[in-house]
């Protein structure tokens, strides 16, 4: 076992896929000779050689779409867009090609593209480099839409994405770039479309992804020190599609539910759990369904960020406001 | 002045004398024949999409944008011949190339001369400090325009107050020779307010991260700058990576096919990060792409600031006299990292650095002020207590700032909050009371 960061992790589990499979190509901008300006992709352009593992000209909208062709193909493309908030001129290629070739083709041609995209705020960035895209893709049918919360994860399911026949656009936590697990590559951790229990309790579920699950766990561990309560963390994994079964079987256990993400609040994910929850579990709710999420303004500047975004404190008053109902 | 601007393409171009502007438009006259352009064919209120015309409604072209879109000779290699050679008036030593005599425009007055050369001094001096400001945890990243003072500065004297500039993010050396307070452009690199402070009141768009986005802005923002028969002219600057994008192309056709006035300004820093020029285009300069665009494209030494001023106040007075958009390749470089995150050894080597050292914009344009009498001792001391007094204002203004109130965040978002605004506003007024006590 090492202690492995999730760049690390998403290095490897490329090299691997790579190693595996000839039709696995990496591209975008930077990916290449710099690696990545989370050096995400080091090395692989040096090992696989530029035909593999290559830089592009500055054009996200090209580079998606040029990742389509290369799977009509029969390539497994997995091109980077470098920050969350550069997905958004790639989106016509992205929606209204990438998520319905395959249904337009007659269910003949599949589509194995891994979209990867540095998501989510928290690093202090410019504008543009912090943004949640994850609503607009898994708004849309046809594409499956993953967020790691671990290094472990990251691995496991950037290689089933890159296995998978269908558009996977990978959503990967850039705050979360630099921590630490021990793990021994290559491992393979849940299906990337299960939900996961990562801390267990009776009183109150919150369910979060990406960066928010740290959030949600330390909210946890404070409610327990602070009010005795007992929280369930499920760490979502997958957001489209979302693993209601997973979902519901903690809320008919608990009785409450809290959704935590950066996202803005209005149309988020937590608005799709929330429905969810009440239309599978109803009877079981012992209060609404509350979200502790980004505020619905652009996100903010830097050094506005840390008053922005959902932390432990806007946690806890969610757990606590579901608790006392 | 007729030799300093040399051309790969343009409306109408019948090209008899390459490497000369007069073959710039033969439909509307010359570059710099006033009269020609503004009387006969060249009339600008006579031909092309006007308001109201069905082009600009949606409907099908003026008949002048249909034939004036490429004109006989346009693609000719005789037309493109001399873009490679991009034009120089004054040699790295500051010496006259002889590639126009004089070497700059006459109008430019030892006044002028001494402003330009103080503005990129500046420029430069505030630049350092604003490195030094983000090594010291005063900004969160700042993207150094050091090495490409000569095209900022030379581009924005070219310009009037009136006319616009829509910016992408390096151009601090523009932002400050249009009077923008350089504290308002650091303060955005703070972390402190998206886009800068201060811009707009100086006719420039807030600071545009999404690379390429502003060319489009610049390319509407002409359009109704035409439908106002307004006398101003726009510049739009973008980077030698931002061309690639697809909303810089739709910029140029758009702003082609309406015959807007907007100068699309390249600065050919040879760098998107580290994705070298080669890598984003097989074109053989970045100005041949007017060609297809039926504008006319002009390639320039981008350290040599009378170059640059001259060429950019050439095409500005043709634009301006109804010739259309025109793109402006100014080549240059990035001395420094892409940004202040970055570490260029991955990618570049000391050779390339040092040969572009040796190209100083700034040494340049002094040692042939020098030589012209128009600057000396008195005039660099005084430069370099204007530079240092704006450096010291930056560092004094930005240390510590106070930042702005986070629940001001939900006045921004549209004219008036929504009530759900209002609802999210006091959830986190409540936070933050919280958190003070
Ligand atoms: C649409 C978009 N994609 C990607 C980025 C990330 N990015 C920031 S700067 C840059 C390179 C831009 O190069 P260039 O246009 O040559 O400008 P320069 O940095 O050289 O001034 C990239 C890829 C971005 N800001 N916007
Ligand atoms: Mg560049």
């Amino acid at each position: 076992m090492s202690a492995v960061t999730m760049v690390a992790a998403i290095n490897a589990a490329l090299r691997d896929a790579m190693d595996g499979d000839d039709k696995v190509v990496v591209f975008g901008e930077d990916v290449g000779r710099l690696g990545g300006v989370f050096r995400v992709t080091d090395g692989l352009s040096d090992r696989f050689g530029p035909q593999r593992c290559f830089d592009t000209p500055l054009a996200e909208s090209g580079i998606v779409g040029l990742a389509i062709g290369l799977a009509i193909r029969g390539y497994r493309p997995v091109p980077e867009l470098q920050f969350d908030g550069f997905s958004y001129p790639a989106l016509d290629q992205a929606l209204n090609q990438l998520a319905k070739y395959h249904s337009r083709s007659g269910g003949l041609v599949d589509l194995p593209v891994v979209v990867r995209i540095p998501s989510f705020g928290g690093i202090g960035s410019p504008e543009h480099h912090s943004e949640s895209p994850e609503t607009h893709f898994a708004h849309t049918a046809g594409l499956k839409v993953v967020c790691p919360s671990t290094p472990g994860d990251a691995y496991s399911m950037l290689r089933e994405a890159i296995e998978c026949p269908d558009p996977v656009v990978y959503l990967e936590p850039k705050q979360r770039y630099w921590t630490r697990e021990e793990i021994d590559l290559p491992l393979r951790t849940e299906p990337m479309d299960q939900a996961v229990v990562r801390r267990a309790g009776d009183d109150v579920t919150l369910v979060a992804y990406g960066n928010a699950v740290a959030t949600a766990m330390a909210a946890a561990a404070e409610a327990e020190v602070q009010a005795g309560l007992a929280v369930e963390v499920i760490d979502l994994r997958s957001l489209a599609p979302i693993d209601v079964d997973a979902v519901v079987a903690s809320v008919e256990k608990t009785g409450r539910c809290v959704v935590v993400h950066e996202a803005p609040r209005t149309l988020g994910i937590g608005a799709e759990v929330a429905a969810l929850v009440q239309e599978r579990a109803f009877y079981h709710l012992e209060a609404p369904v509350l979200r502790a999420t980004g505020f619905d303004t652009p996100y903010p500047p830097a050094r506005l960020e840390r008053d922005w975004l959902p932390g432990v404190d806007r946690v806890l008053d969610a757990v606590q406001a579901v608790w006392e109902q | 002045m007729a030799e300093i601007s040399q051309r790969v393409g343009g409306n109408g171009a019948r090209s008899t004398e390459p490497g000369t502007v007069a073959h710039w438009g033969q439909r509307r006259g010359t570059l710099h024949d006033a009269d020609g352009l503004i009387a006969g064919p060249g009339d600008p209120s006579a031909g092309g999409p006007r308001p109201g015309d069905p082009c600009i409604d949606g409907g099908t072209q003026g008949p002048e944008v249909g034939a004036g879109g490429l004109g006989a000779g346009t693609g000719s290699n005789a037309a493109l011949r001399g873009v490679d050679q991009p034009l120089r008036v004054l040699s790295p030593d500051g010496s006259p190339t002889g590639a126009s005599d004089p070497p700059y425009p006459a109008l430019l007055g030892p006044e002028q001369h001494r402003q330009m050369l103080t503005d990129m001094i500046l420029t430069r001096r505030v630049d350092a400090e604003l490195v030094d400001l983000q090594r010291q945890g005063q900004l969160a990243l700042y993207a150094s325009c050091l090495g490409q003072e000569a095209a900022q500065v030379g581009v924005a004297a070219a310009m009037r107050a009136q006319d616009w500039l829509f910016p992408q993010y390096r151009e601090l050396g523009m932002l400050v020779a249009r009077g923008v307070d350089p504290v308002g452009v650091a303060m955005m690199w703070r972390g402190a307010y998206h886009g800068g402070r201060g811009l707009l009141e100086r006719h420039t768009s807030p600071i545009c991260i999404v690379v390429g986005a502003n060319a489009l802005h610049a390319a509407g923002f002409a359009l109704g700058v035409r439908l106002d028969a307004a006398d101003e002219v726009v510049v739009a600057s973008i980077g030698d990576g931002a061309l690639s994008e697809g909303d810089v192309h739709e910029a140029l056709n758009m702003a082609a096919v309406y015959e807007v006035p907007c100068l699309f300004v390249v600065q050919n820093n040879q760098w998107a990060i580290s994705v070298p020029g080669r890598v984003q285009t097989k074109s053989a300069t970045l100005a041949h792409k007017a060609v297809a665009y039926g504008i006319p494209g002009i390639r320039c030494d981008g350290n040599d600031v009378l170059a640059t001023y001259s060429v950019a106040s050439d095409a500005l007075r043709w634009i301006r006299a109804g010739g259309g958009p025109v793109l402006l390749e100014l080549l240059t470089y990035r001395r420094g990292a892409h940004t202040t995150a970055d570490d260029p050894t991955r990618y570049r080597g000391d050779a390339e650095l040092e040969r572009w050292a040796a190209l100083d914009p700034i040494d340049r344009y002094r040692r042939h002020l020098v030589a012209e009498g128009i600057w000396g001792e008195e005039e660099e001391r005084r430069a370099a207590s204007v530079a240092d007094e704006a450096a010291a204002h930056v560092r004094a203004e930005v240390c510590d700032a106070a930042d702005p109130s986070a629940t001001g965040l939900f006045d921004l978002v549209f004219t008036r909050p929504t009530k759900e605004l209002e609802r999210q506003r006091a959830q986190l007024e409540r936070e933050l009371a919280r958190r003070r006590s």
